[in-house]
């Protein structure tokens, strides 16, 4: 039963986990390019953002026809829905990582600090983006939940990252400007991690009809 | 005004089988309840108990309470209920050999009104209320059956209006009708909702989506659940429900 209306849902979840897989695959290359202070590389990753710009394109046009052609209601309804709202948070996803390539460009000298908290920041995060998608493709509201703790642990990184910015930043203004820049970045990836929590709140929905603010 | 009807433990027969099994429901005055559910689920039914139809076939039986206006339906005569309790067919069913005008005051005359000025302002009162006034006004005296399928409809509401019910029971009223026909008999029940209680018995869950205040299923005979139409058709609370509505089975 309803064969086409389940087809079109498989469709919306592989192209989600694509437009994941790309984003996954911006930012690790943004986080590359902001240890190397890249600025070549920078230039690539920034052109790279319409190919996640395009996968928001693919799920809109997927979730309005679905909508147009099977008329979707309850669970089936608030898939699709859900989908939009994802592939919306996914662009900004992408965006965020954008905008750390173009930190890039504006770093003067070398870096003040070895970059580890940082990335570990975009590494937790891009894992709660992949545990938010693998929740939505099977409706699995124990992984939406988990995203929750995963957020936490992403903002104590985060003011861990400000904290210790602040330090060099006393001792050392002259690098005020390239600590300002790192703390933007951490403030991105604690951005991104936000968003990934969103997906989480999708699958509750779908699931429940109810809302959770998982971003507490 | 629409009167509340009060359906308590109603079960009914057509010889051995068992097509209501306990149905227990309150229909609220001046709103539309759609009643939805698969082939055979009792739907029809269950509305043609409402007006006492479903008792003038051979062979059946009902038992169980519908209170209407405090009393129950069974101790009214079934002739002055069908006057409270007005039906539209699925079909269009304009008296073939009548006029436009003659089809929606026959059931007026029937019950004894013979006033030519009351039985034209019936008619127009009737028409403008079924939105085919405009349309029909200046051919009043063409046979019912000249109209489109989508006017013979309203011309059969305009009919059903006409004697003054309380309840308007529509079985299926847009399942043989094109799309603007079926618009029109959609904004038509919106409007008389002010006025009337509604039950109407549909196939097509967007058009319930569309115009019913609350939904019922039905489902072998039973009540699987019954809410605001809001609720069923975005978070429905039993899972055969939301699998019909859902288009998974039925």
């Amino acid at each position: 039963m309803r064969q086409s209306l389940n087809e079109g849902q498989f469709v919306l979840i592989q192209l989600l986990k694509d437009m994941g897989k790309e984003v996954e695959r911006i930012l690790q290359g943004c986080m590359q390019t902001l240890i190397s202070l890249d600025r070549i590389q920078a230039d690539y990753w920034i052109a790279e953002d319409q190919k996640i710009n395009d996968f928001e394109r693919q799920v809109d046009d997927e979730c309005v026809r679905l909508i147009a052609t099977q008329q979707p209601v309850a669970k089936d309804l608030r898939k699709i829905i859900s989908a939009m709202k994802i592939s919306t948070d996914l662009e900004r996803m992408g965006d965020l990582a954008i905008d750390i390539a173009k930190i890039v460009r504006r770093i003067e000298g070398p870096l003040i600090k070895q970059l580890i908290d940082i990335p570990l920041m975009a590494e937790k995060a891009l894992e709660m983006m992949r545990r938010g998608l693998e929740a939505y493709a099977i409706e699995d509201m124990e992984l939406a939940n988990g995203l929750a703790d995963q957020d936490d642990q992403v903002d104590q990184l985060y003011k861990k990252v400000v904290r210790d910015l602040l330090v060099i930043m006393t001792e050392r203004p002259e690098v005020l400007d390239q600590g300002m820049y790192l703390a933007f970045v951490g403030r991105y990836l604690e951005r991104f991690a936000d968003h990934a929590t969103n997906i989480g709140e999708n699958v509750i929905y779908i699931a429940t009809a109810g809302r959770q603010d998982l971003n507490k | 005004m629409g009167q509340t009807l009060s359906v308590r433990k109603l079960e009914a027969w057509y010889g051995p089988n068992k097509t209501l099994k306990g149905i227990n429901m309150e229909i609220e005055a001046n709103h539309v309840t759609a009643i939805i559910g698969p082939s055979g689920c009792g739907k029809s039914t269950f509305v043609r108990c409402i007006n006492r139809m479903h008792e003038t076939l051979p062979g059946t039986k009902v038992i169980g309470e519908i209170i209407l206006d405090g009393e129950s339906i069974y101790d009214q005569d079934p002739v002055a209920l069908r006057k409270t309790v007005g039906m539209v067919f699925q079909k269009p069913n304009p008296f073939p050999s009548m006029s436009i005008f003659e089809n929606v005051v026959a059931g007026v005359r029937l019950n004894g009104q013979r006033n030519k000025q009351n039985l034209q302002a019936i008619a127009e009162r009737s028409l403008r209320m079924a939105a085919l006034w405009d349309e029909v006004k200046d051919r009043l005296n063409y046979s019912g059956i000249s109209l489109s399928g989508g006017q013979q409809q309203r011309l059969c509401i305009a009919r059903a209006l006409a004697v003054e019910p309380e309840i308007l029971l529509m079985d299926e009223p847009a399942s043989a009708l094109d799309p603007i026909a079926t618009t029109h008999i959609e904004e038509l029940i919106r409007q008389l909702r002010d006025n009337y209680t509604i039950l109407i018995v549909t196939h097509n869950m967007q058009q319930a989506a569309r115009i019913a205040d609350s939904t019922a299923f039905f489902l072998n005979g039973e009540l699987v659940e019954h809410g605001a139409t809001s609720e069923i058709f975005t978070n429905p609370k039993d899972k055969r429900t939301e699998d019909y509505i859902t288009g998974r089975f039925g």
